[in-house]
């Protein structure tokens, strides 16, 4: 039957539309709008002297110049920081335009709006801003040494100093376990900066009527702009309406919000009551969005002879960039998740976050698991090496076990929530894992090499989402949720939970996100959490909408609802053939009407007959409609997981790093749909080998970054990335109405931990540092030449 | 991201376009296939006050292939020459360039112009001593002038067009008897600039000893350094390799430090070398 869709791989119903140019993206709407642009800092670290906008007064079709004494007191305010935390001592966000100092390269001084965006670049090439140059503050290291601060007020550049540790059972401390173990290793791993790099920048797109205010914005959280947008402007939030249109990809760099743009472009439409957008272009991407990735870490290990780990000390620098605006969301979640799949006897794990004159950083897919898989996974190899031993035999002997779920870490994760793991199947896994990619074959065979990563992927963050489903009286189903789609598929898995709930065909239903008229509560698009949370309200919302459906076509019926069924969109009396009525039809029924405006409607209307005279039209308690709401909040977050293997060639001449195979066993819960996971792992692994071989931010010492188009940052291209396969394993969570958990980051989590591993295993040569280029691998053979 | 204001012309003849390339000298660029100058316009990189459109100019687009070589017309775009077949190493070249649908755009007479000592076409224009022809208005009718390679290939981004001068044609000398070619490089990505290039030639006299070898790299000097190895490849591929180590000019960058090049340029022309001399056998 084809209502039962949840688990099928249903074909992605948003490609014809995406694939044949009917996408509507940020800058396909308001075509007579005015444009922004923006003049923005050269310097990485500079006091502003003076603004003189008189050369460009003349450019033809230029309306407005403004700089930060322009801006009404709530909008001149820093931007909020989004998520404090009690270790963020010295949180700080930028203004949305600079206010006397800039502290990166990119951040926004001035802003210009006139006809259209070629005549504000002209304009904002003929503004002169008098800046005085301050030292710049780069890299991890100069940052912590805080001879030169990046905020006058933040000494030692310190924005966060955050510990957590979790005793042995024996109550033994994590140094205190290393001690005392038979064999320690202690070594330095370094991950680059990298970013999100979505191919659709941001955007922001205001419309201002002098009463009510529409914003589109190229967002991961349309509900929350609106709630920023309304505060910044003292706009009722009603008189507020966000709505994302189709975003041509977010990974995370979208989270972050509200964007100077976006309060500064809807600003400038209700000041001049025009029309007003911004579509942001490459380069102001790479300078003035955000980063990630970029830190170092400090590992200590001891561990038995059988390569149990008895204590892991891990200590790392982040950088946090210029400014906190999202929080320290990211170390959180590399010092938690850092532990994947394992038990590990006593964990500490400490981290300084420190500021440098460079772009932000907030989280990008995976929002600091990479880094944490890359310390844990290369912890596991360094291990396997030093005894002798097979790499996955000393995984093994660390995992938690089937029966040991739910598993409790005692730490604190990202959501303030105990990091908890609800279920997992981690020994299975890498039986399937080690299968798939034929590990034991491939061990040892020379001229390539063969790696493997592990991680845990805690998904599905609260605090919560909603769904809202209504029946028409065609019988369609519209599904409304209020977090957005950067392409990941919501309209396809939406609509199949939803399908699949209400028992009607795929066809019949639509689904709208991100759009604060359809839905106004909402989270966002984020940590893997759109299938989990989104999705079980919509599966909630049906089954209140099929109670109601039941109950009302019960009565047409005159049946108990109870012996009902819904398929095919028509509900019938369970083993009585002809007793039927069409969700549509219960849709009339449900909306007592006094007026006909078709042939429908007119079984509605008070002379339709079969009225019962004791009762009002609406029942009391009831609700006119057949629709329903209902909101899922998780207790805490749901564990996903997955293992990656790599096969890899080094040329012996040249150093290239060729990946051969690669192999992914994902575990998210009950698969929706196996084809989209598919898709998310496929997209993920992209990115991922685009960390760990390509993509990197390049900083000069003066604080420019050098790479800033797609000419240098090396984001790979589809002949560059390996086929992937796949395999599922499926441990459903017990945390939700659905079974799900996660899979949005999944693919790109351990793919620098697997390469590094497979290039270690075919040189020999320890690999502690990614990305890798040949250029990079050549100096390492060098050395070790050398040696 | 958007070019800053310019005069944009048009013209429908090669006269036309002469004439307006005269009228607007310094302040005008030529467009072509437009694959690096649009680019270049809107990072700002270069404001030209005039904008001189050649791809309406008939009889520009022509490749003619004859005994003693190929004459590709300014408007001859990659794919096009590619696809043509009519120089081996021309071919070979073209498809290491860039990626398909920016070769059905770029010009390979305007990948000469553009002169980025990492571009392949510039070092096979060198390695077969090719030349360019340039024309220009003067006294009221079309001159030119015919310049060899290496005049050519002035430094890095910088050609031998003057102002007013359009580059109407570039000639690359076929390869002859017994003689193979190959071009070896490592890009980055599929597609790329490469970090560095290695373009070979090989001769092979009537005994299948090496009568003359030549190569050409890319991406290791200001210009596509042209080394001839004929003397050295007496002790081999290796000592070849080794020869062309020695005039290479590589610095350190983002994507590869000096050392990597050098040594990876002594893989290439080994490669390359090898390559080339047993095309020439298989053709003798
Ligand atoms: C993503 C990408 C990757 C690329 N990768 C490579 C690569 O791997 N290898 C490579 O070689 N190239 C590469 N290119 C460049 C491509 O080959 C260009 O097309 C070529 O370099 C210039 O040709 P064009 O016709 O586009 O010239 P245009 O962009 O139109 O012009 C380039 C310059 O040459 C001048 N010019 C052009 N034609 C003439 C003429 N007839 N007379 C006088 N001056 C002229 C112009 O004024 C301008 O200064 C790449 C380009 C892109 C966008």
């Amino acid at each position: 039957m084809t209502t039962k869709l949840f688990g099928e791989p249903v074909r992605r119903r948003e490609d014809p539309r995406l694939l044949t140019g009917q996408g509507r993206y940020l800058d396909d709407l308001g075509r007579d709008a005015l444009a922004a642009a923006f003049v923005r800092s050269p310097h990485a670290h500079a006091r502003i002297r003076d603004i003189d906008v008189t050369r460009a007064l003349d450019v033809p079709g230029l309306v407005a110049i403004y700089t930060w004494e322009d801006l009404p007191e709530r909008v001149a305010r820093p931007l909020p920081l989004l998520i404090p935390h009690p270790a963020l001592t010295h949180g700080r966000t930028a203004y949305p335009l600079a206010r006397e100092i800039v502290r990166h390269v990119g951040e926004a001084v001035v802003m210009v709006v006139a006809a259209d965006r070629y005549a504000a670049e002209d304009a904002c090439g003929l503004i002169d801003v008098d800046y005085e140059p301050l030292k710049a503050v780069v890299g991890l290291e100069e940052a912590v040494q805080g001879a030169q601060l990046v905020h006058e007020d933040v000494p030692g550049n310190l924005g966060t100093h955050f510990v957590q540790e979790v005793a042995g059972l024996d109550g033994r401390g994590a140094r205190e376990a290393i001690e005392a173990a038979p064999h320690t290793l202690a070594f330095r791993l370094d991950i680059e900066r990298s970013a999100s790099t979505p191919l659709e920048g941001r955007g922001v797109y205001a419309r201002w009527d002098g009463r009510d205010l529409r914003v589109y914005s190229s967002t991961q959280t349309s509900s929350s702009v609106r709630m920023a947008v309304a505060a910044a402007l003292q706009l009722p939030l009603t008189q507020v309406e966000v709505i994302a249109p189709d975003v041509g990809g977010g990974f995370g760099v979208k989270i972050v919000h509200p964007w100077p743009e976006e309060v500064l472009v809807p600003w400038a439409a209700m000041t001049l009551g025009r029309e007003v957008k911004w579509a942001e272009d490459r380069r102001e991407h790479f300078i003035s969005s955000a980063h990630e990735r970029g830190q170092v870490h400090y590992v200590r290990v001891g561990f038995d002879d059988d390569g149990r780990v008895l204590g892991l000390d891990v200590t790392f620098l982040h950088d946090h960039g210029a400014y906190t605006h999202y929080g320290i969301i990211v170390p959180i979640i590399t010092s938690t998740q850092l532990l994947g799949p394992y038990k590990i006897g006593a964990y500490r794990v400490e981290f300084s976050a420190v500021y440098t004159n460079t772009v932000q950083v907030t989280p990008y897919r995976g929002a600091g698991r990479p880094q944490g898989a890359f310390c844990m996974e290369r912890t596991m190899d360094k291990i396997a090496r030093y005894l002798g031993k097979d790499r996955t035999v000393v995984r093994e002997v660390n995992f938690i076990g089937p029966d040991e779920f739910p598993y409790d870490q005692r730490m604190i994760f990202q959501d303030g929530r105990p990091l908890i793991y609800d279920s997992g199947n981690y020994p299975e896994m890498l039986r399937m894992i080690k299968e798939l990619i034929g590990w034991d074959e491939h061990v040892g065979r020379p001229g390539t090499g063969i790696g493997i990563g592990c991680y845990v992927e805690g998904t599905g963050v609260g605090p919560y989402e909603g769904g809202h489903v209504q029946i028409t009286s065609d019988g369609r189903v519209h599904v409304s949720t209020g977090l957005t789609s950067q392409g990941q598929g919501h309209e396809t898995v939406f609509a199949q939970i939803a399908a699949t709930e209400l028992g009607v065909p795929i066809e019949r239903v639509s689904v709208v996100t991100g759009d604060t008229r359809r839905f106004g509560y909402a989270v966002g698009t984020f940590a893997s959490r759109a299938a989990v949370v989104s999705g079980s309200a919509i599966a909630l919302a049906c089954r209140k909408v099929r109670e109601k459906a039941l109950r009302i076509a019960g009565d047409a019926l005159e049946a108990d609802p109870a012996d009902l069924e819904i398929e095919d969109g028509v509900v019938r009396v369970a083993g009585a053939p002809g007793a039927t009525i069409p969700l549509g039809t219960v849709a009339v029924l449900a909306n007592p009407l006094r007026y006909a405006f078709d042939e429908e409607a007119t079984r509605a209307t008070p002379f339709a007959g079969a009225a019962d005279f004791d009762r009002p039209p609406v029942a009391e308690g009831d609700e006119p409609g057949l629709e329903g709401r209902d909101f899922y909040s998780p207790i805490r977050s749901t564990f996903a997981a997955g293992m990656h293997a790599a096969i890899v060639e080094t040329d012996p001449d040249t150093a290239e790093i060729r990946v051969v195979r690669y192999a992914v066993v994902h575990d998210c819960g009950k698969l929706i749909n196996p084809m989209l996971v598919e898709g998310q792992i496929h997209g993920g692994v992209a990115q991922g080998i685009g960390g760990a071989l390509y993509e990197r931010m390049v900083y000069d010492a003066h604080g420019q970054l050098v790479n800033a188009s797609f000419m240098d940052f090396l984001m790979p291209y589809a002949t560059e990335i390996p086929h992937v396969e796949t395999a599922h394993l499926e441990t459903p969570s017990p945390l939700n109405p659905l079974g799900v958990k996660g899979a949005g980051e999944a693919g790109v989590i351990p793919v620098a931990a697997v390469i590094a591993s497979a290039v270690e295993d075919a040189e020999g040569i320890e690999i502690d540092r990614m990305p890798l280029s040949p250029s990079e691998l050549f100096d390492l053979r060098t050395a070790r030449d050398m040696k | 991201m958007k070019p800053p204001p310019f005069e944009y012309h048009a013209p429908r003849d090669l006269d036309d376009a002469l004439r307006t390339l005269a009228r607007v000298g310094t302040d005008g660029k030529v467009l072509a296939g437009g694959q690096s100058l649009i680019p270049m316009l809107n990072m700002r990189l270069m404001a030209p006050a005039h904008l001189v459109d050649i791809n309406r100019v008939a009889s520009l687009d022509g490749v003619e292939a004859g005994a003693a070589g190929v004459r590709v017309g300014a408007l001859a775009r990659h794919s096009q020459v590619e696809r043509g077949r009519s120089h081996p190493l021309l071919t070979r070249a073209l498809r290491l360039v860039a990626h398909p649908v920016i070769r059905n755009r770029g010009t390979v007479v305007g990948s000469l112009a553009h002169a980025d000592p990492a571009a392949e076409l510039p070092a096979v224009l060198a390695v077969l001593d090719g030349s360019v022809r340039l024309a220009r208005w003067e006294s009221g009718r079309i001159a030119t002038r015919e310049v060899g390679a290496r005049e050519f290939l002035v430094g890095p981004m910088e050609s031998a067009v003057r102002p007013g001068e359009l580059a109407v044609s570039a000639f690359f000398p076929a390869l002859g008897p017994r003689t193979g070619a190959a071009f070896e490089e490592l890009a980055r990505r599929h597609g790329d600039y490469a970090l560095a290039g290695v373009c070979a030639v090989v001769r092979l006299d009537e005994d299948g000893q090496v009568a003359a070898a030549r190569v050409a790299c890319t991406g290791v000097g200001p210009v596509p350094v042209v080394v001839d190895v004929t003397e050295a490849s007496r002790d081999g591929w290796d000592a070849a390799a080794r020869r062309v180590q020695e005039e290479i000019e590589p610095e350190d960058d983002i994507h590869a430090s000096a050392a990597y090049r050098r040594h990876l340029v002594g893989v290439l022309a080994g490669r390359a070398l090898g390559g080339a001399a047993r095309e020439a056998a298989g053709g003798a």
